[in-house]
C-alpha cells in the first residue's frame, strides 16, 4: 500500500512502520536527544511546506511527557474516535545500565585497569542503545500523526510542534491522570460487556475475533523474546568474563591462549551484535502489541457507539410510548446513528490498512533480521578459521 | 558379568530404526568381555555417537593444518553410518617403553559420547581432535619401539537396586605392547575400582617425587541420584560425565611411562575380577586414618622450611599455585556460560512456541507461513545452543577442572620432596647426636658401651648417605615431571582450544545455514 523508500540511513531504523515522512509536506525527525539525570529531552526538528505554520523549517525541545500529554488529547478527542490513534512512546528506560553504572562503581577497587575500561566501554553501549531505541520511538510517533490525513491537522499536534515555551502548563495535573486511571477501568469492565453486544457488520466480528486473539499471543511473543535475548546477552557477557580471566593467565608465551582471548572478545560482541537483530525482533513484537491495543480501543470505541445507538433505540421507544420528548429522543437516536456508522466508516479503513501496514512491517523487520543474523555468522566464522589455522600451524 | 538391563541411552529420535538394530548387537557382544575385538566398538557404537568428526579424524592424520570442515557437516540428525566408527581412533596414546624424560607421549582425551539426555542429544558431539606428531617430535624421539595403547570406558550400566547399586564401565585396551597377554581385552570396573588403583598407584610412586594424576571426585549427591534409580536427564548427564573423567583419568596414568610399568594398572587393565578396594569410602576408617594424615601433611607444610640451593623448586612451586588460582578462576566463567547458555537454550525454545502460536493466529497467509518457519529456524536454533552448550563444558570446563585437581597433584610431588628432605634432616641431626654420645663414652671411659656406639653411628652414617640418594632421586625426578607435565598442559590446552574454536565455529556455520534457509521465506511475504 506504501512504498518503502531505502534511501536514507534512518529509514533502515524505522522498521516497525513504514509509511512515513513520505510526504515533504510536513517532516519530522528527532536528530537530537540530550540526557539528563532523569529526564530525557528530545530536540524535533520540523521541515513544512504546510501554511498552517509560521515557520517552514524549525526545531523545538520537547519532554517525554509532552508526548504522554498529544498523545492523551488525541485520545480524548472525540472526532477521532473512529481512527486507530498511535500508540504512545513507552518511557525511557535507563534501569538497565544505571544498575551498571552503579555496579561498576561498586566494584572498581576490586578490578583491574583494562577490565574497568572494558566494562565502562560496554556500559557506554548499552546506554547508547537504549538512548537510540528511545529516540526511535518517540520519532515513530509522531512520523505516524503527521503522515495520517487527519491528525496531522490536529490543533493540538501542531501546538505540540510550535509552541516555542514549555509545555508544562499543559500538562495533566493530578485530578486529570485520577480521573484517566478512573476512565481506563471502567473501559476495562465495558469490554467485557461490549464484547457481548451483538455484532451486525461480519467484517467487524471477524476484526473482533481476531485482535483478540491474536493480541494475547503477540503478547506472550513479546515476553519470551524478551527473555531470550536476555539470556542472550548474558552469554555474551560471559564471554568477556572468560577473556578477561585468560588475560591473567596468558603470561607465558602461549599463543593459544592469546589466540582464544581475541576470539572470546570477539565473540562477545559478535554475540552482543547478534542479540542486538534478536532485539529488533523484540520491538517489532513489542511495538504491534501496543498497535494492536490501540486497534482494539477503536473497536471498543465503535461498540460503544453501537450500545448507545441501541440504547437511544430503547429510549426513543419509551418517550414514544410515553409521548414526552419525543423529538428530543429522536435528535438523540439520530445522533447516535450518525457517530455510529461514521466510526464504522472510517474504522473499517483504519483497519484494512494497519493489515496492511502490519504484514510490510514485519517483512520489512524479519528480512533485516535474517540478513544481519547471516552476515554476523559469517563474520564470526572467518574468524574463528583464521585463529585456527593460525594455532594449527604453530 | 551379569548385568540389569544396559542403561544404554535412549535412542535419538529419528534414528529409531538404526538404534534398535544396533542395540541388538550390544546384548550379544555383551555377554562375554574378553577378546571382543570388532564388538567393542560396534557395541560402543550403539550410543548415539555421531562419527562427523571422523571425517575430521582422517584429515588430522593427513596433518594438514587447515580446517576443512565446512562440507563435512550435514545439518541432519542422522548418524552417519557410513564409515565404521572406530572406538579407539580418537583415543591413541602412542608412547615409548623407554623411561626417559621425552614426550613422544600423546595426551588424547577420548570420545565424549553423547550424554543420555532424553530429548535433544547434539548431533554432532565434537571430540577432540588428535594431534600426531610432527616431524620435530619424532626426531626427538629417543630410540625405543613405538608401542600403542588405547583405552576407552564406555558402556555404563546400573548392577544391583537401591543403596547398593552401583554402576559399573567397561574398560576396553587395545595395545600392541608385548607386556599384555592379548591384543585386545575389556573388563568390568566399578568406580571404586578407579580409587583403589589410584590409591595403589598413590602409595608407590608419590614417594618417588612423580605426579599422580588424580582420580574423578567422589559425588554422593551425583551417585544417590543413581542409586534410587531416576531415569532423568540430571543423571544420566551425571554418569556421562563421570564415564568420560574415568577415560581421561586412565589415559592420563597410561601416560605416564613408569605407571604404566606398574603391575597394579596392568592387573587393573586385564584382570577379570578384582578384589573390591575397600577403603576407599569417604565414611570408613581408613578414609577417616587418611583424612587425619592429609591435615597432619598440611600442617607439616607450613613448618618446612626447606633450604634451598636451587632457586628452580621455590620459584616453580610458587608458579603453580599462581596458576592454580587463576584457573580455578577461568573456570569459573566457563562454567557460568555453560549456565547461561543452558537457559538460552530453554528461553529459546519457549519463543520458538510462542512464534508458531502466533503464527497459527496471523490472518495474512504468507506472514503466517513465515512465522511458522520462524519458529522452527528457533527451534534449531535451540539444538545448536544445547549442542555449543555441550562443547562448552565438556570441551573447555572440564579441561580447566582437570588442570586445577593435577596442579594440586603438582603440589603435592613438591610437598613429597619436602618430606624426603625433612627426613634426610633428622637423619643427619640424628647421626650428629650419636656422634656426640660417643665422644662422650670416650671421654667418660666405657668401652664396653662404645661398641654399640660406634654400631649406631655406622647404621646411622649409612642411613644419612641412603637418604641423601633418595633426596638426590626426587630431586631429579620432580624437575623431570614438571617438565614432562608443562609440556603435556602446553599441548593438551591447544589441543583443545582449537577443539573449542572448531565447535564455535560449526556453530556458527549451522546458524548461517538456518537463517538463509529462512531467507526466501521471509521475502516471500505479501
Amino acid at each position: 500500500m506504501t512504498s518503502i523508500s531505502e534511501d536514507s540511513d534512518k529509514e533502515k531504523v524505522r522498521s516497525v512502520s513504514v509509511d512515513l515522512n513520505n510526504d515533504a509536506s510536513l517532516v519530522i525527525d528527532i536528530p537530537d536527544a540530550l540526557c539528563e539525570r532523569d529526564k530525557v529531552k528530545f530536540t524535533i526538528h520540523i521541515k513544512t511546506t504546510l501554511s498552517s505554520f509560521q515557520k517552514s523549517e524549525f526545531s523545538v525541545p520537547r519532554q517525554h511527557e509532552d508526548f504522554i500529554w498529544l498523545h492523551d488529547t488525541i485520545v480524548e478527542t472525540e472526532e477521532y474516535a473512529g481512527l486507530i490513534i498511535p500508540p504512545a512512546p513507552p518511557k525511557p528506560d535507563f534501569e538497565g545500565p544505571r544498575e551498571k553504572m552503579h555496579k561498576l562503581g561498586e566494584g572498581e577497587s576490586s578490578m583491574t585497569k583494562e577490565e574497568y575500561a572494558k566494562m565502562k566501554q560496554e556500559l557506554e553501549a548499552e546506554y547508547l542503545a537504549v538512548f537510540k531505541k528511545t529516540v526511535q520511538v518517540h520519532e515513530v510517533f509522531l512520523q505516524r500523526l503527521s503522515s495520517h490525513p487527519m491528525f496531522r491537522k490536529d490543533r493540538n499536534f501542531q501546538i505540540f510542534l510550535e509552541y516555542d515555551q514549555d509545555l508544562t502548563v499543559r500538562r495533566k495535573n493530578a485530578k486529570e491522570m485520577f480521573g484517566g486511571f478512573f476512565k481506563n477501568m471502567v473501559k476495562s469492565a465495558d469490554e467485557v460487556l461490549i464484547s457481548g453486544v451483538k455484532e451486525v457488520d461480519e467484517f467487524f466480528e471477524q476484526e473482533k475475533i481476531f485482535l483478540l486473539d491474536y493480541s494475547s499471543k503477540i503478547k506472550d511473543a513479546t515476553a519470551k523474546a524478551e527473555k531470550m535475548t536476555r539470556s542472550h546477552k548474558n552469554v555474551a557477557d560471559d564471554y568477556n568474563h572468560i577473556s578477561g580471566a585468560m588475560n591473567s593467565i596468558a603470561a607465558d608465551n602461549n599463543t593459544a591462549f592469546k589466540k582464544t582471548i581475541s576470539v572470546c572478545v570477539l565473540q562477545k560482541l559478535e554475540d552482543r551484535v547478534a542479540s542486538d537483530q534478536e532485539l529488533k525482533l523484540t520491538e517489532l513484537l513489542r511495538y504491534y502489541t501496543r498497535d494492536i491495543q490501540a486497534a482494539k480501543d477503536l473497536l471498543y470505541r465503535r461498540a460503544r457507539a453501537l450500545a448507545d445507538y441501541e440504547n437511544s433505540n430503547k429510549t426513543l421507544d419509551k418517550a414514544r410510548l410515553k409521548g414526552k420528548d419525543i423529538a428530543q429522543a429522536e435528535e438523540n437516536q439520530k445522533q447516535c446513528l450518525r457517530k455510529f456508522d461514521k466510526l464504522s466508516e472510517s474504522g473499517k479503513k483504519e483497519l484494512t490498512s494497519f493489515k496492511a501496514r502490519r504484514v510490510v512491517a514485519f517483512r520489512k523487520n524479519l528480512i533485516e533480521m535474517t540478513e544481519l543474523e547471516i552476515k554476523h555468522a559469517k563474520n564470526s566464522m572467518s574468524l574463528l578459521q583464521g585463529s585456527i589455522e593460525i594455532l594449527n600451524s604453530n | 558379568m551379569s548385568g540389569g538391563c544396559g542403561r544404554n541411552p535412549p535412542p535419538f529420535p529419528d534414528n529409531e530404526d538404526q538404534e534398535a538394530e544396533l542395540d541388538t548387537r550390544v546384548l550379544d557382544s555383551d555377554e562375554d568381555d574378553d577378546d571382543e575385538g570388532e564388538d567393542i566398538f560396534t557395541g560402543a557404537r550403539s550410543k548415539p555417537i555421531t562419527p562427523t568428526s571422523a571425517p575430521d579424524e582422517g584429515d588430522i592424520f593427513s596433518e594438514e593444518g587447515s580446517y576443512i570442515r565446512s562440507d563435512v557437516h550435514h545439518a541432519t540428525n542422522g548418524l552417519h553410518s557410513d564409515e565404521e566408527l572406530d572406538l579407539f581412533t580418537e583415543a591413541t596414546v602412542e608412547l615409548t617403553l623407554t623411561n626417559t624424560t621425552s614426550q613422544g607421549r600423546r595426551e588424547i582425551i577420548g570420545p565424549t559420547a553423547s550424554a543420555c539426555n532424553t530429548t535433544h542429544v547434539p548431533n554432532s558431539i565434537l571430540k577432540p581432535s588428535i594431534v600426531t606428531k610432527t616431524m620435530e617430535e619424532l626426531e626427538e624421539e629417543e630410540s625405543g619401539d613405538q608401542f600403542e595403547l588405547n583405552i576407552a570406558v564406555t558402556n555404563p550400566e546400573k548392577i544391583g537396586d537401591g543403596m547398593n547399586a552401583y554402576m559399573s564401565y567397561k574398560v576396553s585396551t587395545q595395545t600392541t605392547l608385548p607386556m599384555f597377554l592379548n591384543k585386545t581385552f575389556s573388563v568390568r570396573r566399578r568406580f571404586s575400582d578407579f580409587l583403589g588403583l589410584y590409591e595403589k598407584i598413590s602409595a608407590k610412586h608419590s614417594l618417588l617425587g612423580c605426579i599422580i594424576p588424580p582420580p574423578p571426585q567422589k559425588s554422593v549427591v551425583g551417585m544417590t541420584k543413581v542409586k534410587v534409580g531416576k531415569e532423568d536427564s540430571s543423571s544420566a548427564e551425571f554418569v556421562e560425565k563421570r564415564r568420560a573423567a574415568l577415560e581421561r583419568y586412565l589415559q592420563r596414568v597410561v601416560a605416564h611411562p613408569s605407571l604404566l610399568q606398574d603391575p597394579d594398572v596392568r592387573e587393573f587393565l586385564e584382570r577379570d575380577e578384582l578384589p573390591r578396594a575397600v577403603n576407599t569410602q569417604a565414611l570408613s576408617g581408613p578414609g577417616l586414618l587418611k583424612m587425619i594424615n592429609r591435615a597432619s601433611d598440611a600442617v607439616n607444610k607450613m613448618t618446612i622450611k626447606m633450604n634451598e640451593s636451587d632457586n628452580w623448586f621455590e620459584s616453580k612451586l610458587q608458579e603453580v599455585e599462581n596458576e592454580e588460582q587463576l584457573l580455578r578462576r577461568l573456570h569459573a566463567a566457563v562454567d557460568s556460560l555453560v549456565n547461561h547458555r543452558k537457559e538460552l537454550c530453554i528461553n529459546t525454545a519457549v519463543f520458538s512456541k510462542s512464534v508458531a502460536m502466533l503464527g497459527s493466529v496471523e490472518e495474512n497467509s504468507a506472514l503466517s507461513r513465515a512465522l511458522s518457519q520462524l519458529a522452527e529456524v528457533e527451534d534449531k536454533m535451540e539444538q545448536l545452543h544445547q549442542q555449543q552448550a555441550f562443547s562448552d563444558f565438556f570441551i573447555l570446563a572440564e579441561l580447566l577442572a582437570d588442570y586445577v585437581r593435577l596442579l594440586g597433584a603438582v603440589r603435592c610431588c613438591f610437598e613429597q620432596r619436602m618430606k624426603v628432605w625433612q627426613r634426610l634432616q633428622e637423619a643427619q641431626s640424628t647421626l650428629q647426636k650419636k656422634r656426640e654420645a660417643e665422644a662422650k663414652l670416650l671421654w667418660a671411659n666405657k668401652p664396653e658401651k662404645l661398641q654399640q656406639a660406634k654400631d649406631d653411628i655406622n647404621e646411622w652414617e649409612s642411613k644419612v648417605s641412603q637418604y641423601e640418594r633418595d633426596f638426590e632421586r626426587v630431586t631429579c625426578t620432580v624437575r623431570k615431571e614438571v617438565l614432562r607435565f608443562e609440556k603435556e598442559k602446553a599441548r593438551d590446552f591447544k589441543q583443545h582450544i582449537v577443539k573449542y574454536l572448531e565447535s564455535l565455529l560449526h556453530t556458527q556455520h549451522r546458524l548461517v545455514k538456518c537463517w538463509e534457509a529462512f531467507l526466501p521465506e521471509a521475502k516471500a511475504i505479501a
